[in-house]
């Protein structure tokens, strides 16, 4: 064997060299802190725009309002991390409101109950997807699809299709005269020192507690593993179906935490309560792989990828932006990221 | 004698700082069927590469007919006149198109197809492809539905769709049975008749003596032999290997005769067609499982690990009943297997946050190794040091990323995540793929030095590889043991 010295690196002048080394040292500092960049510079652009915007109560409305969303990116992420992809977590934090509206308004049920089953719903949900990607070897985009729609549909059924609150007429000409109890609607209203909304903490909770497990434990690296190369992780003895099942009932049941957390600040059923939420849920998990440069679904780029979103959307609308151009920016915000995942990553490596 | 019809004149490869071929000097005539032999790493996929238009080289001259071969792609290569067979059928075809549509592929994708050709024309012209193979199926018929060897029959149909003068089979037998590779070996005769040259890249050896007229031994990146049909073989090895034939170990001092075998196996069927057949292993022993790629030797070995499960017989371990029903079984029990092709079995890629040597290393015994929740990272990274001063890892320490190691490092990584705790059967498929010779070496001594305390059954397709590991050597083809114990000058000591 020979060794062969590349002749045209040797040509290179020093100088050529040091540019080329800090052109890359560059272009790997943009990659990790592009996007924690361009934040700070937006709100940078909007408190001098619009002094409000860095009010505690403005930055805190943001949060309250981005939480739902980046729970269940929460979830979508730890599906991604296993390889999966849960299209369902909007229908499931939907019908998850609808159940714990049911309970209370239809069942006369107390707030316990109303969480009780929610969560049950969730846990079913994700069971049902997990079985039918493990068990049936539903592909997992197909099988959640599946579930989405299926619940979008089951939630109509018990209301007839009508949205849900004291005094709603049922399909058999009953009327629903049970009411949110305040313990319950606290869950979405309430703010801890008067400053803090419940759902931030909620989301504070997860955020500490999924990025711990799949950071800093053996089963997030299982789950991780699974992601990156399935047949590897099960002949190292990994049960990768179990897991891909696991995934998928955590995935549903923070779902339905979400749900949750929109019926107890809405205080009723809303039947279109899941519209968008799917969507923005799974920009945020994307827009996430930009963040720090990790290229990989994990969860803080999730929470601040849902925050991103949610500080754009705010500023932009205290600049008097038109409602109407949200889902235009969301979706140039989307594909900038990916973007710049994917090209901007792959060149760095490819200079090393 | 006829001129040749293609010729390769002072060919020379690198990869980087690896010199895979180097000033090769090959040619082949009409009506010839030339044999290449060499050992993993020779650089028999490469040459086949370059010829098949593949790799571009980066020295010497191409000559095929009377002019210079320098095809940029494989359509090109095809266009001038050299088809190849790879060996992977599954690459080439689309299952659920009809025999016809896979016949006329190329057709239906090149430039010059019609928008729309009548269904009774394309199976018209698919007919006289499939005639000249011997191929007798509906052509309406979905591809998926016919057999291994009648898919091949397809894709050697379709090569020869455009006349080429010299066609490569790439283990062209690998997955067929006996009566099947016979059928292909007529149609290889048939092909010699028409003129056609034909280039074969074979570990059959059955298939060589049948076939070859003659063979070409690559060693080092270039041809270090040719012999004449009837070729002998034992000396084409010994060129193949570059040296007599290795010694073998000793086997172990202490005599087990009496004592419970490591691993026995009683009527062992793969599959339901399957053969059924015994192996023993004592503790101590290494055996070589040796046979072609597609033999049924991962199955095997996934079968004692209970990734699969066999169709039939018996499995005991240690005089115990043995029927693991998963991986997690074998690996609590002590049963290690290190998979062959690493990047799809074993390791896990770049984009997978932990992808670092001493996480590859431990995966498999997080369970094991944890204290409390949090990862055992002391742990990791103390066996992760360890593993690398032992195998000699060649790297900056237990954090480095496995992707950006060599071939020969990545094996080392593997090997060492399987003696990380003690095993009392440890399975190695393919161990020394894509690893040079030095690694190789290394990898050999590190098995042996620890084989006492455990029983190590090593699956390979090359003799020479098995020579270099094993105490004893074991063929195995078409999912059955062949004959334990080759004939000279193979044959080594019985257990």
């Amino acid at each position: 064997m020979r060794s062969i010295t590349p002749t045209a690196a040797a040509g290179n002048s020093p100088t050529r060299e040091a540019t080329r080394q800090r052109r890359h040292s560059l272009f790997v500092a943009l990659e990790r802190g592009g996007l924690l960049l361009v934040l700070a510079a937006l709100g940078v652009i909007f408190t001098v725009r619009e002094p409000a915007f860095l009010n505690v109560a403005n930055l805190f409305s943001i949060l309250q309002a981005v939480s739902i969303v980046a729970l269940l990116g929460i979830g979508v992420t730890i599906t991604l991390a296993a390889g999966g992809f849960d299209l369902s977590v909007g229908s499931v934090a939907a019908s998850a409101q609808m159940a714990a509206s049911y309970v209370l308004v239809v069942w006369h049920g107390n707030g316990w109950e109303a969480v009780l089953a929610c969560l049950a719903l969730g846990v079913v949900a994700g069971l049902f997807n997990g079985l039918l990607i493990t068990r049936l070897h539903v592909p997992d985009q197909l099988a959640t699809l599946g579930t989405l729609f299926l619940l979008a549909g089951l939630q109509l059924i018990p209301t007839g299709g009508r949205s849900l609150a004291t005094g709603t007429v049922l399909p058999d000409g009953t009327e629903a005269n049970g009411t949110f109890p305040d313990a319950f609607l606290a869950l979405g209203r309430a703010r801890l020192f008067d400053v803090v909304p419940v759902p931030v903490l909620v989301l504070l909770v997860l955020t500490v507690l999924v990025s711990f497990v799949m950071g800093s434990t053996r089963w997030g690296r299982v789950v991780y593993a699974i992601g990156g190369n399935e047949t590897a992780a099960r002949l190292a003895g990994a049960p990768t179906a179990r897991y891909r099942l696991a995934a998928y009932v955590a995935s549903a049941t923070i779902a339905s935490l979400g749900g949750l957390l929109i019926a107890a600040r809405v205080g009723r059923g809303d039947v279109s309560a899941g519209h968008s939420l799917l969507l923005d849920a799974v920009a945020a998990a994307l827009v996430g792989y930009a963040v720090w440069g990790a290229k990989r679904p994990n969860v803080p780029g999730t929470v601040i990828g849902a925050v991103f979103v949610g500080v754009l959307l705010n500023g932009l609308t205290m600049l008097n932006a038109p409602y109407y151009l949200q889902d235009f920016i969301k979706g140039a915000l989307l594909v900038v990221a990916l973007a710049f995942t994917f090209s901007i990553g792959r060149r760095a490596e490819g200079r090393n | 004698m006829s001129a040749p019809i293609l010729t390769a004149h002072s060919i020379t490869k690198r990869f980087g700082a690896t010199l895979a071929l180097s000033r090769l000097n090959f040619s082949i005539r009409a009506g010839e069927v030339v044999a290449l032999m060499g050992a993993n790493g020779a650089g028999k996929s490469t040459f086949v590469k370059i010829l098949s238009g593949v790799y571009a080289r980066d020295e010497g001259m191409l000559t095929l007919g009377e002019r210079a071969y320098a095809p940029d792609s494989p359509q090109a290569a095809k266009h001038l006149g050299v088809a190849t067979v790879h060996q992977s059928i599954a690459d080439a075809v689309v299952p659920a198109l009809s025999v016809a549509d896979n016949l006329l592929l190329d057709e239906l994708c090149g430039g010059g197809a019609q928008w729309w050709t009548p269904r009774a024309s394309r199976h018209l012209r698919a007919a006289a492809l499939a005639a000249r193979v011997g191929l007798e199926v509906d052509p309406g018929a979905p591809l998926g539905s016919l057999s291994l060897a009648g898919q091949q029959r397809v894709v050697i149909a379709r090569a020869l769709a455009s006349r080429p003068r010299l066609l490569i089979l790439d283990e062209p037998t690998a997955s067929l049975s006996t009566s099947e590779a016979a059928r292909l070996h007529a149609l290889v005769d048939g092909l010699r008749e028409e003129g056609v040259a034909v280039l074969l890249v074979s570990h059959r050896l059955g298939d060589l003596r049948r076939l070859a007229s003659r063979v070409a031994v690559l060693r080092d990146g270039r041809i270090v032999a040719e012999h004449d049909a009837p070729v002998d073989f034992d000396a084409a090895l010994e060129a193949m290997i570059g040296r007599p034939l290795p010694q073998v170990r000793a086997l172990p001092r202490t005599s087990r005769i009496g004592a419970e075998p490591a691993l026995l196996l009683r009527g062992l069927r793969l599959t339901a067609h399957g053969d059924a057949f015994d192996l023993d292993v004592q503790q101590g022993e290494i055996v070589a499982i040796v046979g072609p790629v597609g033999a049924g030797k991962s199955r095997l070995a996934q079968v004692i690990f209970g990734a699969l499960r066999a169709a039939a017989g018996e499995m005991r371990l240690y005089g115990g009943a043995w029927a693991p029903r998963s991986p997690t079984d074998a690996i609590r029990a002590g049963v290690f297997l290190a998979g062959e092709d690493r990047w799809r079995t074993s390791l896990f890629p770049d984009t997978v946050a932990f992808a670092s040597i001493a996480a590859t290393i431990s995966f498999p015994f997080l369970a094991r190794w944890q204290r409390g929740v949090g990862l055992p990272r002391d742990r990791e990274a103390a066996q992760a040091r360890d593993a690398i001063e032992t195998f000699g890892i060649r790297c900056s320490g237990p954090d480095d990323r496995v992707a950006r190691l060599s071939g020969g490092n990545q094996q080392k990584v593997l090997l060492a995540r399987w003696h990380a705790e003690p095993a009392r059967l440890l399975l190695l498929d393919e161990p020394f793929q894509g690893v040079d010779a030095g690694a190789r070496a290394d990898i050999a001594a590190a098995l042996r030095q620890r084989a006492d305390s455990r029983a190590t059954l090593v699956f390979v397709s090359d003799l020479e590889e098995a020579h270099e590991v094993a105490d004893r050597i074991v063929m195995f083809d078409r999912g059955a043991i062949e004959h334990d114990d080759v004939e000279e000058p193979f044959s080594l000591a019985n257990s």
